[in-house]
């Protein structure tokens, strides 16, 4: 039996394909109830049906498309003219057939129901206005019997030429005219010459090899839309068990171009290369089979409106912008149902009705629009409608009332945030509960779905206007451009949607290039100001302490060289200053996981070609990171009048670091010149003192632990002051009051943005107190005693040693 | 409730610790990290995983020991927690064991709540006890300003 199973099950997945499309094609009918070409082929899509469920015995099942079909055929012949009736009762059948399909899947069997009401339907609406004699006939002499899209049907169909004559050149075929259709009925002046030739072509199109048949001739009745028989059904995981092979061939294809490129044999460079470009293409293959434009799902939204608006006395039009938008698989299964649910919403509450939309001056029929498109690594999704808005007193009112917010929390909510409470957990304004919406299970779901694949919600009311729902999908999985900088020895993916420009500045350009509006960077980009906003602080400041903290880089205090990537993010413009600019890159977005979700300046992360990781950055939350910043310098609690007025002091960055034994130490960063790695053979001993060459001066050193008090703890045998070693010295140059001085310590740790509180006093000489920075114990070093320590340790050193 | 279960066991600063074998993914050796910056200090930083990027969580960090000593390289257990894939960075790993129920004893109160989430308890084997974990929690990060 498993042919046969076989068989049940293919015609089960043709089936359901065929009736979503039927789904569409009905409403597109009722717009447009003339086109012939889109009801023949309605016709031939149930005649299919029909014909199949005869050959497998499903009975019930055979009859409903019977009768559906012999309605369309009255149609097809023009006996009858297209109706919202007769389409409600022709979508009707689709859905009997769809839930006969159901249990069969299910349970191998039509079930256990009762179709001869739609039937009597049916076969009542056949009947409508005036019954022309020559019944339908019945196609379906055989089970298997196709339809014949024959050059007779095409002819009367497109041409004009009555069936009548058609009837008789067939006759004449029978009689043994072994002419063809066309030729005979060219001949008898029924049909122009020109008709038939765009007939045949039709029927050619239509995949009908039979078109040079003659006019009894057969052809594919799915041919009409030839592409289902090129599609096939997939597993989604093994889509995703491709795609990590494919990453993995990547790497290996890049170890073996590199092996190939060292090596002198043209055979392995040239077969190398052949796999370098069959790896990329399989690449970007395997990664375009998981993306699937969105308006697969949206495709069945006029259907849903049709039924929803007819159910509520509503007209409503849909309107789509943006269907080929792309979106990965699982995406668009996950924001299918919260998209229904918004649809629903938007005609069952959102848009009036006819009469009150006229009251309103506004056209009866209501519109809906759906638009799709790629914003900042995004997917943006919109919902509109033009009804009636939200009511936003009664929004609050029953938020209140619900107890979801205090009244007084209430009154301070901006219009904006009082619509969007909606979204809340157990909110449903929709006074009756009618079978669409309204069961207090709403828009909350559909926050917990969006947000569930890593997106936002967000809804716009305007009074009188209509509501607006805006939803923003990450592109997990997609293939993006992107730019890749570094900055602190770590690339980073700019999305190429958000970039505008990049500038490149070096040497005295460098240094004067960027100037500061009281604290605040700024470029002049052709005579206006561009807001920098630095990579390495963005990322730091925010920084949590004790987070493996991000090396510093040596020199980099004052730069040699500047790029800056001017991008655009919310339609505002600032520059991001980056170490270094590298490529422009096509990205697989990867989603990051709910660890780092919560970070708002990263989109996700991708692999790079040398299958090391990097961060994307988003444009977006990089702006608001930097913005928020900014805000909260501003409203710095300024309780404290001297630190009100100390505003600038009161934050500061300080660089960490460690002395002896871990201890966590800080000095201000207005005080250091530069961050230096000096390798211990570089050291030299200038009388008492360990000095080295530096940019032209001798740079005096001291080690951190030595310039403390903790000296006192060091035998006498100890080489006190440096143990210099062929190691590399971690060295802060300092300036004080125009010294100098090279500051040794164990590890630079970071450079943090802190409050400087003094919460415990100095506890040793050179320590201007402890603080807790970076939720650490941080001793605070006072920069001038410390080079007065140093100075006066200098004899001590030289008389032990 | 089977009584007899496998253990993948692996070490923290001498400590010996155990998960659910049928949790672990694989376990893998140590590749260089990309630290992220921002990131909760447990996050040591993201791996590539054969083209799947996968977060990688300090278990010193997450069991508040000491930190790792810088020359020790940790091996990667790759577990598969409700979030999805994770890999939690161990000392060095030990044997698979089995054990029976009656060798396992719950957390002490005396251990902090948090521990107690992570930690379920000891099974009391020969050597030495091996430390229950609840792989779901170890994956799980103290969100900022939650702690």
């Amino acid at each position: 039996m498993e042919d046969s199973d076989d068989i049940v099950k293919e015609f089960l997945v043709e089936s359901y394909e065929n009736l979503d499309r039927l789904d569409r094609e009905l409403i597109k009918l009722e717009n447009s109830p003339d086109d012939r070409e889109l009801l023949a082929g309605i016709f031939r899509t149930i005649h299919t049906i029909k014909g199949t469920s005869g050959f497998l015995a499903f009975e019930k099942l055979g009859a409903v498309a019977h009768a559906g079909e012999s309605l369309l055929g009255r149609l097809r012949d023009g006996q009858l003219r297209l109706d919202g009736e007769i389409t409600t009762a022709l979508l009707a059948t689709v859905d009997a057939i769809r839930q006969m399909l159901a249990s069969v899947e299910t349970t191998n069997g039509e079930g256990e129901r009762d179709d001869s009401e739609l039937i009597a339907r049916l076969t009542r609406l056949q009947r409508a206005p005036e019954v022309v004699g020559q019944s339908a006939e019945d196609p379906a002499e055989g089970a298997l019997e196709e339809p014949v899209p024959n050059i007779g049907d095409l002819l009367i169909e497109r041409a004009g030429v009555t069936a009548a004559e058609v009837v008789q050149a067939a006759e004449q075929q029978k009689e043994g005219d072994p002419r063809h259709m066309g030729e005979i009925l060219v001949e008898r002046g029924a049909a122009r010459p020109a008709d038939v030739v765009e007939a045949l072509r039709v029927q050619q199109a239509a995949g009908g090899q039979a078109a040079s048949d003659s006019g009894v001739g057969r052809s594919n009745d799915r041919g009409n839309d030839r592409s289902v028989d090129r599609t096939i059904r997939l597993d989604v995981s093994l889509l995703d068990q491709l795609m990590n092979l494919v990453g993995e061939l990547v790497l290996a294809r890049n170890q073996i171009l590199q092996f190939a490129n060292s090596t002198e044999d043209s055979g392995l460079l040239a077969t190398s290369q052949r796999l370098n470009l069959i790896t990329s293409e399989l690449q970007e293959g395997v990664m375009k089979t998981r993306m699937q434009p969105i308006g697969n799902i949206w495709s069945k939204f006029p259907r849903t409106v049709r039924d929803l608006a007819l159910g509520c006395g509503k007209r409503v039009r849909v309107e789509m912008e943006g269907k080929e938008t792309e979106l990965d698989k699982t995406l668009i299964e996950a924001i299918k149902d919260p998209l229904t649910h918004l649809v629903r919403n938007s005609v069952d509450h959102g848009i009036e009705r006819p009469e009150v939309r006229q009251a309103a001056g506004k056209d009866p029929e209501g519109r809906l629009s759906l638009r799709a498109f790629h914003e900042g690594g995004q997917v943006n999704i919109e919902i509109a409608d033009d009804g009636g808005g939200l009511d936003q007193e009664r929004i609050r009112n029953k938020a209140v009332q619900k107890g979801l917010i205090s009244a007084e929390q209430a009154g301070r909510l901006s219009d904006r945030e009082i619509v969007n409470l909606v979204f809340m957990p157990g909110f449903s304004t929709a006074e009756k509960v009618t079978n669409v919406s309204g069961r207090g299970v709403g828009m909350d779901v559909v926050k917990t779905h969006i947000e569930k694949i890593g997106g936002t919600v967000d809804l716009q009311s305007k009074p009188g206007q209509g509501v607006m729902v805006r939803m923003k999908i990450p592109l997990t999985l997609a293939i993006i451009p992107a730019l890749i900088v570094t900055s602190a020895g770590e690339r980073y993916a700019v999305p190429q949607v958000n970039l505008l420009e990049l500038v490149g500045m070096s040497g005295e350009q460098a240094r004067k290039g960027i100037e500061s509006i009281h604290g605040a960077p700024v470029y002049r980009l052709r005579g206006r100001l561009l807001p920098l906003v630095h990579l390495k602080n963005a990322l730091r400041t925010q920084m949590n302490s004790g987070a493996d903290p991000v090396r510093l880089v040596p020199g980099q205090v004052s730069p040699d060289s500047v790029s800056i990537v001017v991008l655009e993010a919310d339609g505002r413009q600032f520059g991001l200053v980056v170490d270094e600019i590298n490529d422009t890159e096509e990205i697989v977005v990867k989603p990051l996981g709910q660890h780092l979700k919560t970070i708002s300046v990263y989109a996700g992360a991708t692999i790079m070609g040398d299958g090391k990781v990097a961060l994307i950055l988003d444009v977006v939350g990089l702006a608001q990171c930097a913005s928020i910043l900014a805000e909260g310098r501003e409203h710095a609690p300024g309780g404290d009048a001297q630190v009100a007025t100390e505003s600038e002091a009161e934050k500061q960055n300080l660089v960490l670091f460690t002395g002896r034994a871990g201890a966590r130490m800080a000095v201000p960063l207005n005080l250091l010149a530069r961050l230096e790695n000096i390798p211990g053979d570089e050291v030299e001993r200038s009388g008492n003192q360990w000095v080295t060459q530096y940019r032209g001066q001798i740079l005096p050193l001291i080690r951190v632990t030595h310039a403390l008090e903790e000296r006192r703890h060091l035998g006498p045998g100890d080489d006190v002051l440096l143990l210099p070693t062929t190691a590399a010295l971690q060295v802060l140059v300092l300036e004080n009051e125009g010294h100098s001085f090279g500051l040794v310590v164990n590890e630079i740790l970071d450079i943090v943005e802190s409050r400087l509180e003094p919460q415990s006093p100095a506890t040793r000489a050179g320590v201007l107190y402890s603080s807790v920075i970076a939720e650490r114990v941080t001793e605070l070093l006072d920069v001038s005693a410390l080079l007065r320590a140093g100075e006066q340790y200098e004899p001590e050193a030289a008389a032990k040693g | 409730m089977t009584s007899a279960h496998q253990f993948c066991t692996f070490y923290l600063d001498h400590l010996l610790f155990g998960v659910e074998s049928q949790k672990i993914q694989e376990v893998v050796t140590y590749r260089e990290l990309r630290p992220v910056p921002l990131a909760p200090p447990a996050v040591s930083g993201l791996m590539n995983l054969r083209g799947q990027v996968v977060v990688a969580l300090d278990l010193r960090r997450q069991l508040e020991l000491p930190a790792r000593p810088r020359e020790m390289t940790p091996v990667c257990l790759v577990v598969r927690a409700a979030g999805g894939t994770v890999c939690l960075l161990a000392d060095e790993v030990g044997n698979v064991v089995e054990v029976e129920d009656e060798t396992f004893e719950p957390s002490p109160e005396t251990l902090s709540a948090r521990l107690r989430s992570v930690i379920l308890g000891v099974h009391k084997l020969e050597e030495q006890l091996m430390h229950v974990l609840d792989t779901d929690q170890a994956c799980e990060v103290q969100a900022e300003g939650q702690a």
